[in-house]
């Protein structure tokens, strides 16, 4: 059995890692979020030429776990850009022949996700193609000129987001809703965002555990108290063991298991709902300082709300899961 | 990732089927004492094939097999399907011969071993006193030396003792130097239950159980254990019982327990008619979400064990963990059975001849879950773990000496 990190997904991760604190720091975060852009080219190029940009091209040699794990890592730094929507239009369009794989895979051409159902889409304006994976529609890839724009006012600042709408008949269908990559796909989104979400709950845990240790009150740090240490093992707890849930979701998929699709929604129900918790109590650790703007955590915290909106809410997920498991 | 054992234990799989297909299950007529004579026999067998008792050397009737964490789950799984019986289970299997193996002499060894892994010692685990529970280093049962040095003379309380009622021996926490610092004074001692300065006397628990799944009391009046089986040095008990079992324990059994739970829970719903019930739906998959959170991460905390890993702070997350979701399941199931809970469960404590007995079962679950949240560590004293061990937070001095 081989259920852990090879040492090479490690150091991906930690490539990722190192790659986005150098192009994505929380000035830059800070100045991004009180900006007008949609999108942050340099820590988006920077990125993309890590070549990951084709983690789920059928013969990338990597996977979806592959992917979940740099998603995981984009959610902990808050990275800006439809990384999701570009890793998963890579996916469809190598499996389709339809499409110019090679500029989505280094990036050159930026895709993003809109998701069947919803008007929202992130970093709209940036966008080449839109990636429309609709469950009861099928998946299709609409360029830029097809789409209305109209951007809004978005509460995550790390993911803008802009109303889109796109005629029924526009760009080109790549797969019926019949056809089996529709649900593939479809699923393969909800594990990546719940990868960001892990990172996310994850990120802001991390914080938390190290202020407490150097914040003194009382005449000592505070993470002595048991009161508090007691809550942030309380966040280590939801966070740690739910990992192995999107592991599982990313190899369920990636091994074509029949039970893929119900993981993959208890990952995206059971990680958004840890990713608010999360955050919610990483604000309450570390007091009057958390509630700053200057801060930082209302970014996670913001993201948190975002991503457990997108896609549909945990309860929309569970009901799925409670049907797909024939209860 | 990659979820299956590989062929080398596959091919061992099938060895172990065949082994089982032939010694295992017993003719249909056998009972009573000769079903026990059976299952001596095939346990001596199957500890012969190298499948039982791997981490003890042959001479105290072990298989003295290399540590294999992989062979050792093939093991669990194909006697569980099989429904035979693996090893005795226990205090003594999980205790005290690993602390022997790794701190006892040669003559504790060639004692108590054997008598253990055939299932005719019986293992009491005392360590709780009515003054110390979460804060274990406090124990004051007095260990004393006798006039010629060769008897440890006990006096003392210990309470809380699992299956103590059964028990032939103990493996107990004694306080013999009264003036060292609280971790350095207490030594550990084996002693026979069996003699007259022992008492006994069982506690009712919540559930109403009581008999052989009881715990038990202990009074300790001049009781007598030889010095020589003190295990480990005088005055370093606090370390010797910190010696845990490092062989093959990694297994993805506890989830397996947990899962089958959690289906039943799901049977329940659909009994009482509320499994359309869109709360129950949603409150059921939100606890399935942990469950399956438990069962993935024991895979990769088995993974790891199989590479020689270290899976991180997860492994000090489990029990609480578990805990945890056994309130969540207890408290959806109290919801589900409705005025069953007007009922008394009539526990496994030996009143279930009562003839078959409808959802309030799940009272003993119910009620059940809650011993899991103090026994072997009170959740608070798990999450102070979590949080100094785990997550690397300054400890709380005054409480160093917690379980
Ligand atoms: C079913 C069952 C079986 C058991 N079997 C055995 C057995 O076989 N052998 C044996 O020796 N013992 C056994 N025990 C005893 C068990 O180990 C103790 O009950 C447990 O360690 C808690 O100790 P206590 O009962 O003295 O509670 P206390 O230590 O008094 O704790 C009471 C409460 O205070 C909290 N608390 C205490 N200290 C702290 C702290 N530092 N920080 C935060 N909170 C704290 C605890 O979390 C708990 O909520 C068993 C108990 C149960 C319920």
């Amino acid at each position: 059995m081989h259920f852990h990190l090879t040492e090479e997904q490690k150091a991906i991760q930690d490539a990722v890692r190192g790659t986005l604190a150098d192009s994505w720091p929380i000035e830059r975060i800070h100045a991004f979020a009180d900006g007008d852009e949609d999108f942050d080219r340099a820590s988006w190029h920077a990125l993309m030429a890590l070549g990951l940009g084709g983690m789920l091209a059928p013969d990338s040699g990597m996977g979806l776990l592959d992917a979940a794990l740099v998603c995981e890592v984009a959610g902990e730094a808050a990275a800006a850009g439809p990384l999701i929507g570009q890793l998963l239009a890579v996916a469809a369009v190598v499996a389709s022949g339809k499409g110019d794989a090679e500029a989505l895979a280094s990036g050159a051409q930026v895709a993003t996700l809109l998701h069947g159902g919803s008007d929202y889409a992130p970093s709209a304006r940036a966008a080449d193609l839109f990636l429309i994976v609709d469950r009861a529609k099928g998946v299709r890839l609409v360029p830029a000129a097809d789409v209305t724009i109209e951007p809004v006012k978005a509460a995550d600042r790390t993911r803008p987001m802009s109303k889109v709408s796109t005629p029924d008949d526009a760009g080109e269908t790549l797969f019926a809703a019949t056809d089996p990559m529709t649900a593939r796909l479809a699923d393969a989104a909800l594990v990546l965002v719940a990868a960001d979400a892990l990172g996310g709950a994850q990120k802001v845990t991390d914080m938390s555990v190290a202020y407490a240790k150097e914040r003194e009150q009382f005449g000592q740090p505070i993470g002595r108290f048991q009161a508090l240490k007691h809550q942030l093992a309380h966040m280590a707890l939801a966070v740690e063991p739910a990992r192995a849930l999107v592991w599982y979701a990313a190899y369920a998929w990636d091994a074509e298991l029949p039970d893929a699709p119900r993981a993959a929604a208890m990952a995206k129900a059971h990680l958004c709902d840890t990713y608010i918790q999360t955050t919610r109590a990483a604000v309450a650790a570390h007091g009057g300082i958390g509630y700053t703007w200057e801060y930082g955590l209302n970014y996670w915290f913001r993201r948190a709300m975002a991503d457990r909106a997108w896609l549909g809410s945990p309860a929309e997920h569970r009901a799925r899961a409670a049907t797909l498991a024939g209860w | 990732m990659d979820l299956s054992y590989g062929a080398a234990a596959e091919a061992f799989r099938a060895e172990v089927r065949a082994f089982l297909s032939l010694h295992w299950p017993p003719p249909s007529d056998t009972r009573g004492a000769e079903l026990k004579a059976f299952i001596r026999t095939f346990r001596a067998l199957a500890t012969g094939e190298g499948y039982l008792y791997r981490a003890i050397p042959k001479i105290y009737g072990g298989s003295e097999q290399p540590v294999d964490v992989i062979k050792a789950q093939v093991i669990r799984e194909e006697f569980a399907r099989a429904r035979a019986p693996m090893e005795v289970g226990g205090n003594g299997m999980n205790m005290t011969v690993p602390t022997l193996l790794e701190k006892g002499t040669e003559e504790q060894k060639e004692l108590f071993i054997r008598k253990t892994v055939e299932g005719d010692y019986i293992w009491g685990q005392g360590y709780s006193e009515p003054g110390s529970g979460s804060d274990l280093a406090s124990v004051r049962t007095k260990g004393e030396l006798s006039a010629d040095g060769k008897k440890w003379i006990i006096n003392g309380q210990k309470i809380w003792t699992s299956q103590g009622m059964q028990s032939t021996h103990m493996f107990m926490l004694v306080r013999t130097e009264p003036d060292a610092p609280k971790h350095d004074g207490i030594t550990y001692l084996l002693i026979d239950l069996d003699q007259p300065g022992v008492t006994r006397r069982p506690i009712r628990q919540m559930t109403g159980e009581e008999g052989d799944h009881t715990f038990c009391e202990f009074f300790f009046d001049n009781a007598e254990t030889p010095v020589s089986w003190q295990v480990g040095e005088r005055g370093q008990g606090w370390t010797v019982s910190r010696t845990t079992l490092k062989h093959e324990r990694a297994s993805i059994g506890g989830a397996d327990g947990l899962g089958k739970q959690f289906a039943k829970l799901v049977d329940l719903a659909k009994e009482v008619g509320r499994i359309d019930d869109p709360i129950v739906r949603d409150k059921l998959t939100q606890i399935e979400g942990s469950v399956l959170s438990h069962r993935y991460s024991s895979y990769r905390i088995f993974s790891c064990a199989a590479a020689g890993e270290d899976p991180g702070p997860v492994a000090l997350m489990m029990k609480l963990l578990l805990t945890e979701i056994g309130h969540e399941m207890a408290l959806l199931a109290q919801e589900l059975i409705g005025e069953h809970g007007f009922l008394e469960p009539a526990g496994a404590g030996g009143r279930s001849n009562r003839g078959p007995r409808g959802p309030e079962k799940w009272l003993d679950q119910i009620m059940g879950s809650l011993g899991n949240s103090i026994a072997g560590g009170a959740s608070n004293i798990q999450r102070n773990i979590i949080g100094e061990r785990g997550l690397g937070l300054p400890r709380d001095l005054a409480m160093s000496g917690e379980r």
